[in-house]
């Protein structure tokens, strides 16, 4: 009874977020498009999947894995864990002692980006645009990686109290540097990586760690400090995503070398000696 | 109908599959590092039950409803050839679908309080509630410009990394003279405005404009709304903060 209750209480709080994006695309449709749509029935129940769909998700992250890795980030970030080597609570820590937070957030960053459902419609749609050349889970791995090192990094950086901005322009000028050498192809698909990794799943874990975090470091404000990550975590993946396009280029162009070079060798006619071309890099 | 069955069985355990890797964290933490049984174990039984139920019907409802009719609409606006109403439509729903975001509406809040403890305005419960109000008609007010500009370059074919950049350079200007407070709001704002049924729509709609304009690639002009949707919205908040 108290599920059907929750069920009907999300459902309702979802369609609240569904109403105004489907009136604006139904208002255009019927207003300035004038023209039926497509399978209308079939969009439509689509748009039921979604919103069941989502309500589900929603009910179920808040029944079981919120409230939980809520729970293990505050006594991961609570001084009794931290300090539970040492005879008396010191003062001054060293960064390193909070090694299982820095270990925490990447784990917990890597396993929420690969269950985040806007980054499955993303890869899904770039690996039917790209005719398969972009893998639906090399991507979301690729990015997985990219949220996890960016929470890890943002986890030391409250604990250090150093400026967020610093982290954030040296990695604007590493993401420009890399956007010169990555495939042209990638560079869209990279820079929208970073901003839909970060939603329904990853961001309530993501901001509970940051907050548990700043007001256990001495001297850290909870208001100052304890934002930043959704934005370490936003920044990463687009470098990733690169570097993971980059290796599978070099990857494809070093088969093809050797595939060329076996063709040349195996037929009889070529004979010329400088033929199996071995790659200097 | 056993073989739709046996469909959603198999997307089912793809689901399952996609939540192990958080299964198997909270499962480490909890029991090697943490030392602690699991607590409400029937309730995380039926949390995880309803959760993969939900991804499923998610992922059957994106192919069935969001990506064909955000394709349609790319279709049919490129057919009309009317950009106002292409670029009234992208402002409308890049505004649309930010004003309701319940992380926004989070986010806005803390940051009222943040200013209230800085002593930006007035710490009485109206002042904050009209600064947290004009901070979110301010990120849905970026949204829709960046989804406006977005569609722009889509037609105009401009290469996304200058606009990307020129955008890098605004944000990092203005944090110098931003208050500190707000940059780390700021910062994050970028990231929450994006949400999931955005998404997918978003990127069909570009990909579906990318691909019925003559020129156009789908993966290099397609891509990229959702990057400046990230982007404005830093450089919009930490405006407000200067601003109020």
């Amino acid at each position: 009874m108290e599920i059907l209750h929750e069920l009907i209480t999300t459902l309702i709080a979802t369609l609240g977020d569904v109403l105004p994006i489907a009136a604006i695309i139904f208002g255009f449709q019927f207003l300035v498009i004038r023209k039926p749509v497509p399978n209308l029935n079939r969009v439509l129940l689509g748009f039921a999947y979604v919103v069941v769909g989502l309500s589900l998700f929603l009910m179920g992250l808040e029944r079981a894995l919120f409230p939980l890795g809520r729970l293990m980030a505050e006594q991961l970030t609570r001084p009794e864990f931290i300090y539970q080597g040492f005879a008396e609570i010191p003062d001054d820590v060293l960064w390193q002692e909070y090694y299982w937070i820095y270990l925490f957030a990447f784990a917990i960053g890597f396993s929420t980006t690969i269950a985040e459902p806007s980054l499955m419609a993303v890869a899904i749609k770039a690996s039917e645009v790209s005719g398969g050349a972009i893998s639906i889970w090399g991507l979301r791995i690729s990015v997985a990686f990219g949220v996890a090192f960016g929470i890890a990094l943002g986890c030391y950086r409250i604990v250090t109290g150093l400026p967020i901005h610093y982290f954030i322009i040296v990695g604007y000028i590493l993401v420009v540097i890399q956007t010169w050498f990555a495939p042209r192809m990638i560079v869209p698909l990279a820079y929208d990586s970073g901003g839909v990794t970060t939603s329904t799943v990853t961001v309530p874990l993501v901001t509970a760690l940051g907050l548990g975090l700043a007001e256990t470091v001495p001297g850290r404000s909870v208001l100052i400090d304890g934002f930043g990550l959704i934005a370490f975590a936003s920044l990463f993946p687009i470098m990733s995503v690169m570097g993971y396009a980059q290796i599978a280029e070099r990857i494809g162009k070093r088969r093809r070398e050797k595939d060329i070079a076996k063709q040349e060798t195996d037929s009889p006619s070529n004979s010329s000696p400088d033929s199996p071309s071995s790659n200097g890099d | 109908m056993k073989k739709s069955i046996i469909a959603l069985c198999i997307s089912m355990l793809g689901s399952l599959r996609d939540l192990s890797p958080i299964i198997l964290v909270i499962l480490f933490f909890q029991f090697l590092v943490l030392q602690q049984p699991l607590p409400h174990l029937l309730d995380l039984v039926i949390g995880l039950i309803l959760v993969v139920l939900g991804l499923t019907f998610f992922i059957f409802g994106l192919e069935m409803g969001l990506f064909p009719i955000g394709e349609s609409l790319a279709n049919a606006f490129a057919r009309k050839g009317s950009a106002f109403w292409l670029l009234l439509f992208s402002f409308a729903l890049g505004f649309g679908t930010t004003i309701a975001e319940p992380a926004l509406i989070a986010v806005s809040n803390e940051a009222s309080e943040i200013a209230a403890d800085a002593g930006f305005i007035l710490s009485s419960t109206e002042a904050m509630h009209s600064y947290a109000d004009g901070l979110r008609y301010t990120v849905a007010f970026s949204v829709g410009l960046a989804i406006v500009i977005g569609v722009l370059r889509i037609l105009m074919g401009w290469p996304i990394h200058w606009l990307i950049i020129g955008g890098y350079i605004m944000v990092v200007t203005m944090t110098m003279f931003a208050p500190r407070e707000i940059i780390g709001i700021a910062y994050d704002s970028g990231g929450v405005t994006t949400s999931t049924i955005t998404v997918p729509l978003v990127t069909a709609l570009g990909v579906g404009l990318a691909s019925s304009i003559k020129g156009r690639n789908p993966m290099i002009d397609g891509f990229g709304l959702i990057a400046f949707a990230s982007l404005t919205p830093m450089i919009f908040v930490m405006a407000y903060g200067m601003l109020i």
